[in-house]
This record gives structure tokens, sequence and C-alpha cells, in this order.
């Protein structure tokens, strides 16, 4: 029990500062932070599977985020008709073009020996299916954005339930880490970190710039949800009588009718957005919880000592018959297809998908900070690392306007510097991950909960 | 004529902003690979490092400005560089002794320190915003333009013009001085000779005398000099905003691995391999191909092969194509 002992009390802290936020600010805020935290914590589940479990560098998690997001545009939006009729042939026919190119430079390479004419060929099938490509999607891509270009101009979605986008996007996110595990596995591991960063550029402009797949940097808005939305809470007969019952003491002082209507709206108001995001947290938690049980589970059983023994001593796992190159394509699978649901999530979350926003700072590199502050290989830790890095990244701008303030209170209101420090607050963000970050690899190197061997 | 049109259209459009482009990659590639060879680790640090030297050359420019020194016809920024550089340095010095010296001594892993280097990426980028802010500057001044295009026109008597911004010139003349002068001084010099034995083999190296602090000082000297004349010409060149910096590594990272992780020339020759294949890619051609062709066979699309969006998408596609095939480099890595 005494294992334990710090771990609940790390997790009492964190929830503490979010009940303080809760008072502080406002409760529809700490339930904000609370549902991004439980994200980044489905996110560095993924990560420290990757990173913890087996030591691969993954630094394409923006890459798998952004295509979970696009998981969500593609299962949930209503399919745009029009934009079928007009162009869906030319983008079917180029899906066909792309598995043909595949296949024939699939034999090439089975049927060939290793020479220069073999890689002359493969060059050429690839070149020469990249200008087919486009010759026949030119056309097509055209017409489809040329279809109400200001609320679609893309193909739209299947029209399915949001919650059935959230698998979709972990499975398009593991088979995309397939093909990326398949190039890059084999190299070094600041090679295989470089590369993966670039890699998820690449996805991230191609969702950016396809705007027939989905909108672009246009965004896709108004996306479906998995819980009510605040109009019908607020004109819903129940709800009402809800928050009436909740705040009967608080209305009872009230004494005019029209103030007691008035002070009654703005409880539901309030007490609607807090219930959406009640909701959220309530799916986001099933999810996280269901993860970490079967992470746990996994960690502990012969398939995670198998990992940890690739990961400590390659050389010697491979004596012992374990093939390596197959063990590390599946954990890098399993890592980026839980970070696509994650992906899934936010966007879900958010009710938009907004490819402009994926950049690397924000869902690479945090990332890997909660991992690293959490405690890697320890799935407790990972999670811990989530929510207080994201804790931090959030509040460290009010924290940091306090702290101004309180400093320069001797200055005054038109000093300089002063003026200078307040507009310059939301980036002591930065500085506090940063230094956060430096300290906990310089002085306690394996996370606030470190990883924990049990002997079986 | 049109033969002589058809080349001025490709040189203006591709051949002289590559050049530029490559040049300021070049100095920040052969940055990074210094790092590598000598200190052993990816820094990710890189573009957030060039945009803090740049961040006082700009502060620097606008002091000078204000107290009416200037180069006449050349920008301000030239004269303030020296003074970046020195406090570039300084910056690089503290954060060494600090951070980085620590994992040196305990010779952790190439992994750690590239953890290491992203806490200092998040520290340099808040210490940028925290002094200059994210917006957008430009610190040009003095004459814009050596040749333009009306001018040339005038000149020479062809159709099409060659504009030559006075930036570009800087940037490839500058970019070759610092450059030789650094070839210079590893291959020629004492202190260089034991710079890339040290590289070679650290072990031999200490045991031949050479001292790995100097070398290490040494190190961030040049690598100092580096990012932040490679930071101030792109600046210079576009304009200064930090996060385009930041973006500004991954490029530089394809250019240093393109050319060979570690080996300084390799990682020159990679910065213009990058900046080549993103502009020629993502240029157009219709004006090129319409003064080779009569003028029935026009072509009617851009004939661009790729739109100008993916511009990264493509260095990072052949950073791709040169690890599968040659994870080494064009030009064999890991020594200087």
């Amino acid at each position: 029990m005494r294992n334990y002992k710090n771990v609940i009390a790390a997790y009492s802290i964190m929830i503490f500062l979010i009940i303080l936020v809760g008072i502080f600010q406002s409760w529809s805020i700490a339930l904000t932070i609370l549902n991004y935290c439980l994200i980044s914590a489905v996110m560095t589940i993924g990560a420290n599977i990757q990173w913890g479990y087996a030591g691969l560098i993954n630094f394409g998690i923006m890459g798998y985020t952004a295509l979970g997001g696009l998981a969500v545009v593609l299962v949930s939006v209503e399919p745009v008709k029009k934009a079928w009729q007009v162009g869906g042939l030319n983008i079917l026919a180029c899906i066909w073009i792309i598995v043909a190119i595949i296949f024939v430079v699939k034999f090439i390479l089975n049927r060939f020996d290793k020479s220069k004419l073999r890689n002359y060929s493969v060059a050429s099938v690839i070149l020469g299916g990249i200008i087919l490509l486009r010759i026949t999607a030119a056309p097509g891509i055209e017409a489809i954005e040329s279809v109400d270009p200001a609320k679609t101009g893309f193909l739209g979605g299947m029209g399915l339930p949001v919650l059935f986008s959230w698998i979709i996007g972990a499975l398009l996110a593991g088979s995309l880490a397939f093909v990326i595990g398949k190039i890059a596995l084999g190299l070094r591991a600041d090679y295989l970190a470089i590369a993966t960063l670039l890699i998820a550029e690449i996805i991230v402009s191609i969702i950016k710039h396809e705007e027939w797949l989905a909108r672009g940097v246009k965004n896709v808005i108004g996306l479906k949800r998995p819980a009510p939305y605040e109009i019908d809470l607020q004109t819903s007969e129940w709800f009402i009588n809800l928050v009436t019952k909740f705040n009967s003491s608080k209305l009872n002082l009230i004494n005019s009718i029209s103030d007691k209507q008035e002070a009654l709206n703005q409880m539901v108001i309030d007490a609607s957005s807090v219930y959406v995001k009640l909701c959220f947290t309530g799916l986001f938690l099933t999810v996280v919880i269901i993860l970490l049980i079967v992470t746990q589970k996994a960690l502990y059983s012969p398939w995670g000592r198998k990992m940890r023994a690739i990961r400590d001593n390659e050389e010697a796992a491979s004596a012992m018959g374990k093939n390596i190159v197959k063990e590390h394509l599946l954990i890098f699978i399993l890592g980026s297809a839980i970070v696509g649901l994650a992906g899934a999530m936010m966007v879900t979350n958010d009710g938009l998908f907004t490819p402009g926003s994926y950049r690397p700072m924000r869902y690479t590199f945090v990332i890997w900070v909660m991992v690293i502050v959490g405690g890697t290989g320890n799935n407790f830790g990972a999670i811990l690392g989530g929510f207080v890095v994201w804790f931090l990244w959030v509040e460290a701008a009010p924290i940091a306007l306090f702290l101004i303030n309180l400093f320069t209170s001797h200055l005054p209101e038109t000093n300089a510097v002063r003026v200078h420090l307040i507009e310059s607050a939301p980036y002591f963000r930065f500085l506090v991950i940063g230094i956060g970050l430096l300290l906990i690899m310089r002085y306690r190197p394996q996370g606030i909960i470190p990883e924990k061997i049990i002997k079986q | 004529m049109d033969f002589l049109n058809a080349i001025i259209v490709l040189f203006n459009f591709t051949v002289i902003p590559a050049l530029a482009y490559g040049s300021q990659l070049a100095l920040g590639a052969i940055f990074v690979t210094l790092i590598y060879a000598v200190l052993r680790f990816a820094n990710f640090a890189t573009g957030d490092m060039m945009s803090f030297g740049t961040m006082f050359a700009v502060i620097l420019t606008y002091y000078f400005q204000s107290l009416g020194f200037g180069l006449g016809v050349l920008p301000t920024a030239l004269l303030t560089i020296p003074f970046a550089i020195l406090m570039m340095i300084l910056y690089m010095l503290i954060i060494d002794k600090f951070v980085f010296s620590y994992y040196r001594i305990k010779k952790s892993p190439p992994v750690q320190f590239a953890m290491v280097s992203v806490g200092v990426m998040f520290v340099t980028q808040a210490l940028i915003r925290i002094i200059i802010g994210p917006s957008d500057r430009r610190f040009l001044d003095g004459e814009k333009f050596i040749i333009k295009a009306t001018e040339f026109k005038e000149m020479t008597g062809l159709a099409e013009g060659i504009t030559l911004k006075s930036t570009q010139a800087i940037t490839i003349i500058v970019t070759l001085i610092v450059v030789s002068i650094m070839f210079w001084f590893l291959n020629r010099t004492k202190t260089g000779t034991s710079m890339r034995a040290y590289s070679d083999n650290e072990d031999l190296a200490l045991l031949s005398g050479i001292d790995p602090k100097r070398v290490v000082l040494i190190t961030w000297v040049i690598a100092g000099i580096l990012a932040t004349i490679g930071g101030v010409l792109y600046g210079l060149d576009k304009s200064y905003r930090p996060f385009v910096y930041f973006n500004n590594m991954l490029p530089i990272f394809a250019a240093a691995i393109v050319g060979g992780i570690g080996n300084p020339f390799g990682a020159f020759l990679g910065g213009y391999v990058i900046a080549f294949a993103e502009i020629f890619v993502t240029y157009a051609y219709k004006r090129f191909i319409s003064y080779l062709l009569p003028e029935h066979l026009e072509p009617d699309s851009l004939l661009q092969l790729l739109s100008t969006d993916y511009k990264f998408a493509v260095s990072f596609s052949i950073l791709v194509i040169v690890l599968l095939i040659r994870p080494s480099g064009i030009f064999k890595g890991k020594v200087i």
C-alpha cells in the first residue's frame, strides 16, 4: 500500500487544484480544463506506450492527432450529395490508382533482385502514378470545391454517429503508423525523432491544403456531439426544474418575481454549459479508465515484460528469439492508434475541426513534456503528467499575471516595463513548461511517479 | 531571343530565390551538424536559437536607427551582427554551463540530450516572446534592389527582367565568406583539427591531449556565429517572426540529414539541395515553356508539379527518400 501513497497524494493535489479553479474562476472553466486534461491523458498513454514500454521516440504525435480529428469529419458530417455527384467518381478512381501503384511497386520489389534497374523502375512507376493521379483528380477536385464553397465545397462524411468516429480515428492513425513504421522504424533514435516530426508535418500540410477532403484551412464547424446542446437544455422542462431544485435556497432569498426569473435564467444558462461539459467528462473518463485498465494489464503481462526486455537490451532480447522489428512495429501502431483516438475526442469536444491549429509545439512537444514529467513507463505517471502539464499550460498565464502585478505594484500603472510584462503574460507558459522539463530531467529523470518493476 | 527570355524567367523566379534561401538553410544546417558532430545530439532548439540571435540584431537595429547610425545603402543590421553574435554566444555558453554540460559529463544517451534541447527550446521561445513579442517585424533599411526588372529590361531589350534584391546578394556573399572561413578554420588550423579529432573519436582525442572544454567552447562560438548570421540573413530577406523561425528548424534538419549529418560540407550542399528542390518542384513552368514552344502549342495549365502549399512537404519527402535509400546522407556523414 505504501507504493500507492504518493500516487494518491499526487492525484488528490491535482483534483484539489482543479476544484480551486472552480471556486476562484468558474466551474465551467474548471471543467474545460478537466476535459482537456483527460484528453491529454489519453495522448500521454499513447506516447507512453511507445516511449515508456518500448523506448521508441515518436515526435509525430501531431500528425496522428490531426488524423483522428479528420476521422470525426469523415465519419460524422452528413455527405454532400452534390459534391459526390460532380466529383466522387474521380476521387474513387484515384483511390484505385493508389492501390494499383502500391501493388505494382510491391510486385516489382518482390519479383526482381536488388539492382539499379529495379530502383529506377520503382521510381518511374511512382512518378508516373502521381502524374496520372493529378490528371484524374484535377477536374473532380475543382468541381467538388466549387459546390457551395462558403458552406461545403468538400465531400462531406458518412453521416454516422460521432462516437463511431473515435474508433475510426484510432484505426486511421494506426494504419498510418503501420506505413510510417515500415519506413522509419529502422532508424536510430534521434533520426527517428526527426523523421517522424517531419512526416507529421507532411500529413498536416495535406489535411490543410486538400480542401475537397475536409475544407482545409476553411475549417469544419458545427460537428455532431455525443452530448445534448445547451440551447435544447435551456428550453427543456426537466432541466429547469433540476436547476431550481439545486438553487432553491438561493432563489428563496430573492423577493421580487421578475428578479427571481432573471436569476433563474442566468442559473439555467450557466448550469447548461456545466451539464454539457459534465457529459463530456463522463465519456472521457470512461475512455481513460478503460485504457488505463488495458494498458496496466498489458504492462504486467508476459507481453509487457517482453517489451521492457527489448527496450532495455535489444541484442539480448533478439538473442532470446524475440522479433524486435515486429514488436516495435506493433507498439508503434498501438500507441499511434491511441493518440488518434485522443485527436478524435478533442475535435468532438471542440465541435470544430481547424487544421490550421495543428502545430508541433502544442501537439508534439507539450505531449512529450507530459510523458517525461509524469513518469516514463508508468501509466499513472503519464496520466498525471497530462494533468499537471495541461493545468500549468492553461493556468500559467493567469498566475503569471497575478505575480507580475504583485511584484510591480510599486511601479506606476504606465511604467513601460510593467505594461510590457503584463502584455507578455501569456508567454510565461512556455517558460514554466521549459524550466519544469529541465528541472525534472535534471533532478528526477524518472518523472514524478517513476516506473515500478513488480517482481513476478 | 525566346530562348534567352525563357532562361531569364527561370533564373529570376527559381535560381536566385533558391540560392538565397539555400544559403540561409545551409548556415542553419551547418550549425545543426556541428552540434551533432561535436556534442553528439540533435538540437531541437536550433530554430529558436537562430531566432534568439536575430532578436538582438533587430533590437540593436532599432536602437542604432534611433541614434542615426547606419551603413548608407547597406542595411544597418549588418552593423549589429557582431554584437548580436556576442550576446548569442553568451546565451549559448550559459545554457551549456547550466544545462548541457551536466549530461555531457554523465555521458547520457543522445535521446536524453534531444529531450533536454526541447526544454531549452521552450525556454528560449518564452524569452524571445517576452522580450520582443511574437509579431512580425521588418528591419531592413538601405537600398532594396540592386537590379530592378524594369532597368534590366531597358538595358538588354529583353521581354523578361531579372530582379536582384540587395538582401539576396548580401545573403549569398556573406554565406560564402562565412562558410569559407569556417572550412579554412576546420581544415587548416590546429584548433579545427583538434575539433575534428574530437568528433571522430573522443577517447583517442582525449588521449592525445586535446582539451574537451576548449573544443566544446569553440563549437558553441562557431555555432553562435552561424546561428546569428543565418537568422539575421533570413530575417532581412523575409521578415523576423519567432514562429516562422521555429518552423524553419524542420527544413534545416532535412538539409543537415540529406547532406549527411555530422558532415559540414554535406550540410552546406544539403541546404541548397533542399532549397532548389522546394522551389523547382513548386514552380509553375507555364511562362518558361511558353517561350520555348511555338504559339499554338502553348499549355493551358500552370504546369506546376505541386502547389506552393506543399513547399515544406517536398523537402521532407526528400528527407524520407534519403533516409530510406541512404541513411548516412548523400555525402557520408558522422565525421567533421
